[in-house]
């Protein structure tokens, strides 16, 4: 559609320019601030230069952060996509069914967060929770609060439960924009499932999947409540991600400088990623769907 | 055959969705005692005493209200700068109007725990802390660009002939967006106040960060039921049960339009 070339249109779009002025840019220009400053106390500070940027990035905490970071968003990525996917596949297109399938899929998307780690702390409990119960039955020492390994799959799986239902829900948006005269011509080809899969679907799905791709990396990159509540980052540190050393490093030791600098250094590589992951989807749409 | 198995498989997923949110439910119902002791499918004795103490217990059901309070003001506020924007964004072209539409996603894009310590200075400054209107101008961080977002893409759907037609019929614009637009966008905004209600309801990291006493939302106030005897588990779980109810409702209102507001309106 062509729009009308019109300047005045920013008249329209001053308020939210104000807004955000005071809820993005004052805060972040704060942290700009303070991340090349030495802050001894209110208002006497001097300037450092990039001496927080230096330490922040040699510091092995948050390497470590990093790195756990970077494996949780990956391994949610590769569950909940193809997981979510397959859900939108199978729910049911007609009937009573589809609004009923819709309500309880986006039921835990409308939990506060914390309660989402409440509801997971008790479920998976050995001794009052019914899936940690349910797992010690089968014989396995199931324990996320000791064990690094078992807190990690408890976290992952909580991230599973509380978000593929927002890549499902995406997926079936996409599947009920496809028009039925597709199908009839791929029944007419005499096309497979996969084949309907591969060639109608999952590029009629573009859109909404790199959006689905693009929301669940930025969230799940920026976890924080959830295992704050489930395990406190711990045991050790085994599921303390990036926002939770943010928090500790900014009100916990009140270190602002640091802070500050690596606020800015997660902010970018969050744009960063978003923005190679929109390309390279973008780019793959254009290549495959003409 | 095959449907079969596929309808399975999806019975199965429902069950690990739902299994946590019966446990929790299940948990609401029963004494402390019960809970400690052996582990029962279906409460024995069943209480609805957690629930009483919710309701009757100022400390908690106030709770309940702040997070009403500022989420609705978060709504209001992001429903009412969003509207003239996305209008412009989707009808305008105009210098600097696709950096600005990335650079406003790019905000969605900010961990809140960057913006921690600057909102608790900045609001201290203003004198603005432990204020309902504080949560919720910080949450609209996320919220004014998700409005944007959606908005836009509901308002592309609608022809422009429609405000063309309605400018030769001597329409004004506050009059033609008042009268004419906003009732062709119905679906669009009630989509968007649904978003905007749900991610300022499901947050807390700044929620919790900007209050202290007068403004605590309820999920800030479910940490008391760690005393020094231990956690009250069936209180916890009858304060998340309540948790979960507006959500519900709202979802039930959307439900037909809720795919196409989580695709930001691209569908």
């Amino acid at each position: 559609m062509e729009k009308w070339p019109d300047n005045k249109a920013w008249f329209l779009v001053l308020p939210v320019v104000v807004l955000v002025c005071f809820s993005a840019i004052i805060p972040l220009m704060t942290v700009v601030n303070y991340s090349v400053q030495d802050i001894l106390q209110p208002g006497m500070g001097f300037f450092v230069g990039t001496e927080w940027f230096e330490r922040i990035l040699h510091d092995e905490r948050l390497h470590g952060a990093l790195q756990r970071q970077v494996l949780f968003s990956l391994t949610v990525l590769l569950i909940e996509m193809p997981l979510g996917i397959a859900i939108a596949l199978a729910l049911p297109t007609r009937g009573w069914g589809v609004s009923a399938c819709l309500v309880l899929l986006a039921l835990p998307l409308l939990i506060p967060w914390n309660v989402v780690g409440t509801i997971w702390q008790i479920f998976a409990r050995g001794d009052i929770g019914l899936g940690g119960a349910a797992v010690k039955a089968l014989g396995l020492n199931y324990n996320y609060t000791a064990s690094a390994t078992d807190a990690w799959i408890t976290v992952v799986i909580m991230e599973v439960w509380h978000w593929t239902p927002l890549v499902a829900l995406l997926a079936y948006a996409g599947l009920r924009a496809i028009p039925d005269a597709f199908y009839q011509a791929a029944r007419i080809d005499g096309a497979s499932a996969w084949a309907v899969f591969r060639y109608i679907q999952l590029p009629k799905m573009r859109g909404v999947l790199t959006i689905a791709l693009l929301l669940r990396f930025m969230d799940s990159f920026m976890i924080y409540t959830e295992p704050f509540v489930l395990t406190g980052g711990g045991p050790g540190n085994a599921t303390t991600f990036l926002s939770q050393f943010l928090t500790r490093l900014a009100v916990g030791q009140f270190d602002l400088g640091p802070a500050a600098a690596f606020s800015i250094v997660y902010f970018l590589i969050i744009l960063v990623f978003s923005w190679v992951f929109y390309q390279a989807l973008e780019g793959m749409g254009k290549g495959a769907s003409k | 055959m095959k449907v079969r198995k596929r309808t399975l498989a999806l019975g199965l997923y429902f069950v690990f969705l739902l299994l946590p949110l019966y446990w929790l439910v299940n948990m609401s119902l029963k004494p402390n005692e019960e809970i400690l002791g052996e582990l029962t499918l279906l409460p024995q004795n069943v209480t609805f005493e957690n629930y009483v103490t919710i309701f009757t217990n100022a400390d908690w059901y106030t709770g309940y209200l702040n997070s009403i309070t500022y989420v609705s003001l978060n709504t209001i506020i992001s429903l009412a700068v969003a509207l003239p924007a996305a209008y412009a964004f989707s009808r305008y072209s105009f210098v600097g109007d696709k950096h600005f539409f990335f650079w406003l996603l790019t905000n969605r894009m900010a961990p809140p725990a960057v913006f921690l310590l600057p909102f608790f200075q900045l609001y201290s400054t203003f004198g603005l802390i432990d204020t309902h209107i504080a949560v919720a101008l910080a949450h609209c961080l996320f919220n004014v660009p998700l409005a944007v977002w959606i908005l836009e893409g509901f308002m592309r759907g609608v022809p422009r002939e429609i405000d063309e037609t309605a400018y030769i019929d001597g329409y004004s614009f506050p009059l033609f967006f008042a009268t004419v637009f906003l009732p062709l966008i119905r679906a669009g905004i009630g989509v968007t106040a649904f978003f905007c209600f749900m991610f300022s309801w499901v947050e807390l990291l700044l929620a919790r960060t900007l209050t202290t006493v007068e403004a605590k939302p309820i999920a800030a106030t479910m940490t008391r039921t760690v005393s020094a005897a231990g956690i009250d588990w069936g209180l916890l779980a009858a304060a998340g049960v309540l948790t979960i109810v507006p959500g519900a409702l709202v979802i039930w209102f959307v439900r037909n339009y809720m795919a196409k507001g989580f695709a930001l309106g691209r569908v």
